[in-house]
């Protein structure tokens, strides 16, 4: 993961400002500089999501469905669909994730810069779905390989429902701030 | 210092996938490259391999069924059909006439929404984002009716052992032939963008060319067989449901390049189209199924049925020793017997024609994999 200033920790901090001449304060200006800054990028940010073409199986066809003439997805600025990670953002997970295919999907996911969104598309990526019981070889759910956003149930989901999905990406991408940047390796198990 | 006297080229090899846009899933071709011109193709299999046929013999035959959605996700209805009828085979039961002609119809409105992803992806495939919009944009009302006819829009498991799940939406006919009329009129559409594009006929004629005895030996079945004029077309030869009573042809094609078929799959729309239009006014009145027992249990013995999907022959072939679940079930499917032939396809081209020619032969990985 990259280093930014969330991932250090106090006692590192203190140790790494131990020499520095001034002191480092948090005033009233700073903080809404950082507050218009935190709105005009995360506005940009949610709107601007270009999402890889990664679908594995029966979900990639609604998600084609969802960015074809009817639903439309560019109306929420995902219509940039990019054959490479590491010109996207999101990465929709459509379709379930087999033992063979996890590196890859970890891959695919390292090789994206930050920040970087998943959305878990369909009942096999949220938890392995109708491949769940009596079967080798189906990882059960991809939240198993990669930390998930938003999971969006169906098998597969209609394109409203991963419609949705983004709307509410998008969401949770307008409540980031830039003085405590997100780092989804932290919080996931 | 030694002359140089020729260039000398080597062999190299590039990995094409598993996460690639054109492989339409997950498969991985191996490459062997001599600059741009093919060597050798070597896919490689299992990136989406969930065990299906291993889940079967646990799962009750109702629950197989769904399953095989899962398998060839664009010929879903077919797929369904072709366990449900194995199953009928097996406990010797006899569906209504009402339940044959719906079948029937709603198989070959999944073949058309099938050919019309199909087409509105190989535009992709080949540069046309536009054919990809005009695909949906029809693709659209065909789920419109599935979804009113059984809520489903992509896997829809409206077929089961012995019947329908439901009977059909009062509106069904009536959505169903403004599909028919609508199609009727966006189909030549579709020669106007791609069939009779220039650019388009540079990159498919003549590219990816397999005789009819390699289609046959490779065991090529469906347009990718039938383009190279080898008759295979499962309606015809063993029909089944209500095939044995509509009039329709069977596309075939002699030069078994890219756009042999291409051409078969354009035609086979409007053949489908035709039989749409033979059955939809002569939906027989009757029941949508007939009762079966909540646990099914074949009779000892084995059992084959095959079904004609968009993408060629599929198989069921079941092993029962009289339990719940069958002993073992093996699919037959068509994408990995069309697959074996992709080596034979594309040596001797071009790394830009091997697009051309996946393209054309229509892989559905699940259906692969399974």
């Amino acid at each position: 993961m990259g280093m930014n200033a969330g991932n250090i920790d106090p006692q590192q901090r203190a140790e790494l400002l131990k020499d520095f001449p001034g002191e480092v304060k948090s005033g009233p200006g700073s903080n809404i500089v950082v507050t218009s800054v935190d709105g005009i990028i995360n506005w940009a940010r949610a709107n601007s999501l270009w999402p890889l073409v990664f679908g594995t199986s029966c979900c990639a066809i609604e998600m084609m469905a969802t960015g074809a003439s009817r639903h439309d997805w560019a109306r929420f600025g995902t219509e940039v669909a990019r054959a490479t990670p590491r010109q996207s953002d999101l990465i929709v997970i459509a379709g379930t994730i087999v033992n063979k295919m996890a590196p890859v999907l970890k891959r695919l996911y390292d090789q994206m810069a930050d920040p970087k969104y998943v959305i878990a598309m369909g009942a096999c990526a949220t938890s392995g779905g109708p491949f769940y019981y009596n079967t080798y070889s189906v990882v059960k759910g991809a939240d198993h390989v990669i930390p998930v956003d938003v999971y969006v149930p169906g098998c597969p989901p209609r394109p409203e429902a991963l419609l949705y999905g983004i709307m509410q990406l998008q969401k949770k991408i307008k409540g980031e701030t830039l003085s405590d940047p997100r780092d989804p390796m932290k919080d996931w198990v | 210092m030694e002359e140089v006297t020729s260039l000398e080229s080597q062999e190299y090899f590039i990995n094409m996938g598993p996460q690639h846009p054109s492989t339409h899933g997950v498969l991985r071709l191996l490459l062997s490259l001599d600059g741009e011109i093919i060597r050798k193709v070597e896919p490689h299999l299992g990136y989406i391999h969930r065990s299906i046929e291993r889940m079967c013999e646990y799962d009750s035959y109702q629950q197989i069924v769904h399953l095989t959605d899962r398998m060839d996700y664009l010929s879903c209805h077919i797929n369904n059909e072709a366990v449900c009828l194995g199953v009928e085979m097996g406990l010797e039961v006899e569906v209504p006439e009402r339940v044959k002609v719906i079948r029937t119809i709603i198989s070959e409105l999944n073949r058309i929404s099938s050919h019309q992803l199909w087409w509105g992806v190989m535009g992709m495939d080949l540069g046309a984002i536009t054919s990809f919009l005009y695909g949906f944009r029809d693709r659209e009302m065909i789920t419109d009716i599935f979804e009113e006819t059984c809520g489903a829009r992509l896997t829809m498991n409206y077929n089961i052992p012995g019947g329908l799940m439901f009977d059909i939406h009062p509106n069904f006919q009536k959505r169903t032939k403004e599909f028919v009329e609508h199609f009727k009129k966006t189909l030549p559409e579709y020669d106007d963008l791609l069939s009779n594009n220039v650019i388009f006929r540079e990159r498919t004629v003549g590219v990816g060319k397999i005789s009819k005895e390699d289609a046959i030996s490779f065991g090529c079945t469906g347009p990718t067989g039938r383009a190279s004029g080898f008759s295979c077309d499962v309606r015809k030869h063993d029909p089944y449901s209500a095939y044995p009573q509509v009039d329709f042809k069977e596309i075939l094609a002699e030069e078994g390049d890219c756009f042999a078929r291409y051409k078969c799959r354009i035609d086979e729309m409007w053949e489908s189209l035709s039989i749409i239009e033979q059955l939809i006014d002569n939906i027989p009145e009757g029941d949508y199924k007939v009762q079966t027992r909540a646990v099914i249990k074949l009779p000892a013995g084995e059992y084959y049925q095959k079904v004609e999907t968009a993408r060629g022959e599929f198989g069921v072939y079941i092993i029962s020793n009289g339990a719940k679940s069958p002993y073992r079930l093996k699919f037959r499917s068509p994408g990995f017997s069309n697959l074996s032939a992709l080596n034979k396809m594309a040596v001797g081209g071009k790394i830009a024609d091997l697009v051309a020619i996946m393209s054309t032969i229509d892989l559905v990985i699940p259906d692969i994999d399974r």
